[in-house]
C-alpha cells in the first residue's frame, strides 16, 4: 500500500498554506496532495476576472509551476477521496486504491449549494459558477446576444454578473432578499452597489424567486436549429408572477461546506466541520482548515462558516506547522471582504452589531443618479468600547488599520477613534505604540505586534 | 534585515520622502519631468497631525516588510509574496480586489496611480535606486535604512528550524 507522512485531502489556499507551514519545519517529509480538479492550485474567486478578461489562466495560479516541485509534493490531480478511515490511518479512492498517512489535512472546501426550485431538473444545462471548469462552461455557453438569469445577489452572483457583463446582451440576477448583496450590506449600500450594477446593464429582480423554470428544450430531448430558440434557454416564473425569459442559466445562491468525509469517519460536524484553535478535528492526526470548517469568529464571539480565501490560508498554515509537530493557533478569524464592481470598491470587515456610526457623506449625483466613484459610504459599528464591524463603499485606503482594531480588540477608549473615522491613520494611537509599529522600540519587534498568527 | 525606521521627533513633514518615492518608483531619469505638475502616487506617506497635548507631530509610514505578513496570506492572487524578506508585488498576477488594502495592520499597501492594481514599498529594490530613496532624501534622519534585529521571514524561518533542532 502507498503511505505518505502528510496527505492533504484539496488543492486551493487551505492547502497551500498547509504545505508552506508544514514546510517551515519539516524539510523532507513527505506530502501527497489529493485533488478532484485537474489544476494546479489557482485562485477560485478570480474566474469573474477571468471572463472579463483581467487575467488569465497562468497568472491565476496561487504559486508558480515549480511550488509543488520545490515543495517536494506529490501532486495527484483528478484523484477523488471517498473515504478516511481515521482507525487504520488510511484514504480510499474512488479507484479503490488505499493510501497510508501519519497526519492528514481535510481541506475539500465547499460545494454550490442549489435550493428546490420547480423544473430545475428538466433544465438541459446550468452553471454554478465556483470552479475554474464552471466558469469556462459559462463562457462557452454565451454569445453577445444571451440573455442571462442569474439566481443570486450574493458575492458569487454578483461577480459573476461583472465578469460576464460586457459579453452578452444582459444579465438578470433574481434574489429572494429584497436587496443585493444581503449578507454583506446594509440596505443604502447595497442601493449604491445595485444603481452601480444597473448602469453596467445588470437587472435585478428582489423580494422574489423562481417558482416554475420552462426549458425550451428539456433535457434529454436535443435542440432544433432553426427554431429561434436557445439550447440552454427558457422561461423563469416568478413568485411575484413575472415571466423572465433567458439563454443561460446560473445558479449562484450559495455554497455548503464538503464536511462528508470527517463525517463518515465519525469526527464531529455541526455546520461545518468543528475544530480546535489548531484547526484539529476531534479525530486523532486529522486537521481540517477552509470553506469546510466552523470558525470561531471574533467579532461576532460565535461559531460561523467563513468561507474566504484569506481565512483558508491561515487555518491551512497554522494546520500544517501543528501536523509537523509546531504550534501555531489561528485564533483571530473573523468575516473579511474586499470586492470592487466595475470599479466601485466595497470592504467590509466583522459583525454589524452595537452602534451604528454613520461616517458617511451624502450620497454625490455625479451623473444623474449615479452614484460617483468617490461616493462617501462609511459606517462603523462600535460595542463595549470595541469596533465589531465597518463598512466603506468607495474611497477604501489604509482600511486595514480598522481591521487591525477589531481583530485585536484594541480598546476604543485607549485610542483616538475620532480623529480617523474619516481616514484612516495611526496617528491615532499612542506614541508607544507607534514606536513599536514603526521604530522597533520595544521588547518585542514592531512588526509582530498584531498579527493574526502569533 | 534592513528596513525603514521612524525617528517621529525628527520629522518636519517636508513631505521629501514622498516626492523621492515617486521619483524613484517612476522609471524616469529627471525629476522636474517626473513629477511636475502631476499628482504623485508615493508609497510612503506622511501623517501629520496633533497629539493628546496638541503638539503638532509627523512621521512618515511604509511597509514594515513584517516577518509574518497578513498581506501575503490574505492575498487571493498569489500576486504578493516574499523575495528575500522584501515584500512584494506582482502587477501581471494582481487583479486589484484590494484584500491586502483591508488587511495590511499599517495601511502600507495602495492602489497603483491606474487604480487596477495595487502598489507598495519595495525598498527600492525593483527600481534603479536600489536602496530607499525616500531615506536618502530625508534632510533630517527622520527615516533610516537600518538592522534592528528582526529578521526577515526567512531568517525567522531558519531560526525556528534551529530552535527545533536545539530541542529548545
Amino acid at each position: 500500500m502507498d503511505s505518505c507522512k502528510y496527505i492533504i485531502i484539496g488543492n486551493s489556499s487551505a492547502a497551500i498554506g498547509c504545505i508552506e507551514g508544514i514546510r517551515t519545519l519539516d524539510k523532507d517529509g513527505s506530502i501527497i496532495v489529493l485533488s478532484t480538479e485537474k489544476y494546479q492550485a489557482y485562485s477560485r474567486p478570480l474566474i469573474s476576472y477571468l471572463l472579463e478578461g483581467l487575467t488569465t489562466e497562468k497568472h491565476m495560479l496561487l504559486r508558480d509551476h515549480s511550488f509543488y516541485k520545490n515543495n517536494k509534493v506529490d501532486f495527484r490531480p483528478e484523484t477523488e477521496v471517498v473515504a478516511i478511515d481515521a482507525g487504520k490511518k488510511t484514504v480510499k479512492l474512488a479507484d479503490g486504491t488505499t493510501i497510508g498517512y501519519e497526519k492528514l489535512l481535510n481541506a475539500t472546501g465547499s460545494r454550490p449549494f442549489v435550493p428546490p426550485m420547480g423544473g430545475l431538473d428538466t433544465m438541459p444545462e446550468y452553471f454554478t459558477f465556483l470552479t475554474l471548469d464552471s466558469a469556462k462552461a459559462l463562457e462557452k455557453a454565451i454569445n453577445k446576444k444571451s440573455h442571462v438569469l442569474i439566481i443570486g445577489a450574493g458575492l458569487i452572483g454578483m461577480k459573476c454578473a461583472e465578469g460576464i457583463a460586457d459579453r452578452v446582451a444582459d444579465v438578470t440576477i433574481v434574489e429572494m432578499a429584497p436587496r443585493c448583496l444581503p449578507t454583506n450590506l446594509e440596505e443604502d449600500g447595497s442601493a449604491i452597489i445595485q444603481k452601480q450594477m444597473e448602469v453596467h446593464n445588470v437587472h435585478f429582480i428582489l423580494g422574489d424567486s423562481v417558482k416554475q423554470f420552462t426549458p425550451d428544450f428539456p433535457k434529454g430531448n436535443p435542440a432544433q436549429t432553426g427554431t429561434g430558440k436557445s439550447p440552454l434557454g427558457g422561461t423563469a416564473l416568478t413568485n411575484n408572477g413575472k415571466t423572465l425569459t433567458f439563454d443561460v442559466l446560473v445558479c449562484a445562491v450559495g455554497v455548503r461546506p464538503n464536511t462528508q468525509l470527517i463525517e463518515g469517519a465519525g469526527g464531529k460536524v455541526e455546520k461545518g466541520i468543528v475544530i480546535d484553535e489548531n484547526c484539529k478535528t476531534t479525530l486523532p492526526d486529522i486537521w481540517a482548515a477552509g470553506d469546510c470548517v466552523l470558525s470561531y469568529d471574533i467579532s461576532a464571539d460565535m461559531n460561523r462558516i467563513l468561507a474566504l480565501l484569506p481565512n483558508a490560508y491561515m487555518q491551512g498554515e497554522s494546520a500544517g506547522i501543528n501536523m509537523a509537530g509546531g504550534t501555531k493557533p489561528y485564533t483571530k478569524a473573523l468575516p473579511m471582504n474586499s470586492a470592487g464592481f466595475f470599479g466601485l470598491h466595497m470592504v467590509s470587515a466583522g459583525s454589524y452589531t452595537g452602534k451604528c456610526i454613520d461616517a458617511g457623506k451624502p450620497a454625490v449625483k455625479a451623473h444623474g443618479d449615479i452614484p460617483a466613484s468617490a461616493a462617501e459610504y462609511r459606517k462603523f459599528w462600535i460595542d463595549n468600547d470595541q469596533l465589531k464591524g465597518f463598512i466603506i463603499i468607495g474611497d477604501v485606503k489604509r482600511s486595514g488599520i480598522y481591521t487591525s482594531i477589531i481583530r485585536e480588540k484594541i480598546p476604543l477608549s485607549t485610542i483616538d477613534f475620532d480623529a480617523i473615522k474619516d481616514e484612516p491613520q495611526l496617528l491615532a494611537f499612542s506614541r508607544q505604540k507607534r514606536d513599536k509599529i514603526l521604530s522597533a522600540k520595544d521588547d518585542t519587534p514592531a512588526t509582530s505586534w498584531n498579527f493574526a498568527i502569533q | 534585515m534592513k528596513r525603514v525606521y521612524v525617528n517621529e521627533e525628527w520629522c518636519l513633514a517636508c513631505h521629501l520622502c514622498e516626492y523621492n518615492c515617486a521619483f524613484a518608483n517612476s522609471g524616469m531619469k529627471d525629476m522636474v519631468k517626473a513629477l511636475k505638475g502631476k499628482k504623485i502616487y508615493p508609497r510612503i506617506q506622511v501623517e501629520v497631525g496633533t497629539d493628546e497635548n496638541s503638539r503638532a507631530i509627523s512621521f512618515a509610514v511604509s511597509c514594515r516588510h513584517c516577518e509574518e505578513p497578513l498581506c501575503v496570506k490574505a492575498c487571493i492572487t498569489g500576486a504578493l509574496h516574499l523575495e528575500d524578506g522584501v515584500i512584494c508585488s506582482d502587477k501581471d498576477k494582481c487583479v486589484g480586489c484590494y484584500t491586502c488594502i483591508l488587511s495590511c495592520p499599517y495601511g502600507c499597501i495602495m492602489p497603483s496611480e491606474e487604480g487596477n492594481v495595487i502598489q507598495k514599498c519595495e525598498l527600492c529594490t525593483k527600481n534603479e535606486n536600489g536602496t530607499p530613496a525616500c531615506v536618502q532624501g530625508c534632510p533630517n534622519k527622520a527615516i533610516v535604512f537600518e538592522d534592528r534585529g528582526v529578521p526577515s521571514a526567512e531568517q525567522a524561518a531558519v531560526e525556528d528550524a534551529e530552535n527545533e533542532d536545539s530541542g529548545e
